[in-house]
């Protein structure tokens, strides 16, 4: 069941212009993921995997649309090949929203497995990073989202349980 | 036949189309033949030929044709349900099908063997698949390209590459260069 929290992210993506997303659920993102496909602005595309997710963004971005991705934190994992070599390589831009499993709260002990790598692996990437922790951090999504179209990066957002208000 | 004859049979009907074409041998072969601003060369990133075409021609109504590889699309098999389930009209996906990994030395892939991609297409639930001998690709994608129907090809051809130069282009030209085209 969407939370204000989801249509607030919502509306703030197709705010910005952002119109086309590829997801790969998280249950953190389900809410969010409820929203978006609701929405008449919003082509969504689930996909199979992350990195074929960001080549469907790739595609989109350069057919003329703004893309997002939607994915959980494990799979940056699968993803560093293809944002080195296709996102960062052509220069493309592409907000990631990315559920931060493995924080305060967090139930599965494995979770933490790549929790405790996802900032490590995203400053190795050079990729600028942002932590949604409180709820009033999601005050700064849009300018992320303006960021992230201005200077053609993938740009990570976490958001942690404690944001989310917890599982 | 091998896919840089193939490539160059085919070359004067992909001239005016936009083309994503696959990593490795595949580009270098398409670029050295007939190098247009309407190809969008992949330069890394093993496999996301397909994806990226796919999000290009749900994002805009110009014909998009991927040009990939059986090993490629195997390495991301996840695609194809996703292109049977977001139907692009204006998407053709030819999966040169030479049943080895080309650009890596040849080694022998599994749809050389006893797995066929037309048929894991068809059970992915792509409606419009189309195998072929490498001979008869030019007709059918110039038909494929009439028909207004999502098309996959899969073209079963020999193995072997041309030797052909390194793109030494820099990707955000290729990138800059492909979007132009895109646009117009």
């Amino acid at each position: 069941m969407a939370k204000d929290i989801d249509r607030r992210i919502v509306s703030d993506l197709t705010e910005k212009g952002v119109n086309f997303i590829t997801t790969v659920p998280c249950k953190q993102l389900a809410g969010v993921i409820e929203v978006l496909e609701e929405s008449p602005d919003i082509h969504h595309v689930p996909s199979n995997k992350e990195d074929e997710g960001m080549g469907l963004c790739a595609g989109a971005f350069m057919g003329g649309k703004k893309p997002a991705i939607i994915m959980q934190n494990t799979a940056l994992g699968v993803t560093i090949n293809t944002l080195a070599t296709l996102i960062q390589y052509y220069r493309m831009p592409l907000p990631m929203l990315i559920s931060y499993r493995g924080e305060l709260g967090e139930p599965v002990a494995c979770q933490v497995e790549m929790a405790v790598h996802t900032k490590a692996l995203l400053a190795q990437m050079n990729i600028p990073t942002y932590h949604f922790h409180k709820r009033d951090d999601v005050e700064e999504l849009g300018k992320i989202i303006d960021y992230t179209f201005m200077c053609n990066k993938p740009v990570a957002i976490l958001t942690d349980a404690s944001f989310w208000g917890g599982y | 036949m091998i896919r840089s004859e193939i490539l160059k049979e085919i070359a004067p009907i992909l001239r005016d189309q936009l083309v994503v074409c696959n990593i490795g041998i595949p580009s270098q072969e398409l670029h050295a033949i007939d190098d247009q601003p309407t190809n969008f060369y992949m330069l890394g990133t093993m496999g996301l030929a397909s994806s990226i075409g796919l999000g290009l021609a749900l994002a805009q109504p110009k014909k998009v044709i991927a040009i990939d590889g059986d090993g490629s699309v195997l390495t991301n098999l996840g695609t194809l349900p996703t292109i049977a389930n977001n139907v692009a009209n204006n998407f053709i996906l030819m999966i040169v099908d030479n049943g080895s990994y080309g650009s890596t030395g040849d080694q022998p892939t599994y749809a050389g063997m006893k797995t066929s991609l037309a048929k894991v297409a068809e059970a992915c639930g792509c409606e419009n698949v189309v195998e072929c001998a490498a001979e008869d690709t030019g007709r059918v994608l110039q038909e494929a390209l009439d028909g207004d129907q999502m098309t996959i090809i899969v073209c079963k051809c020999e193995s072997g590459n041309a030797k052909m130069p390194v793109i030494t282009m820099d990707p955000v030209v290729i990138r800059d260069r492909f979007m132009t085209e895109v646009a117009k």
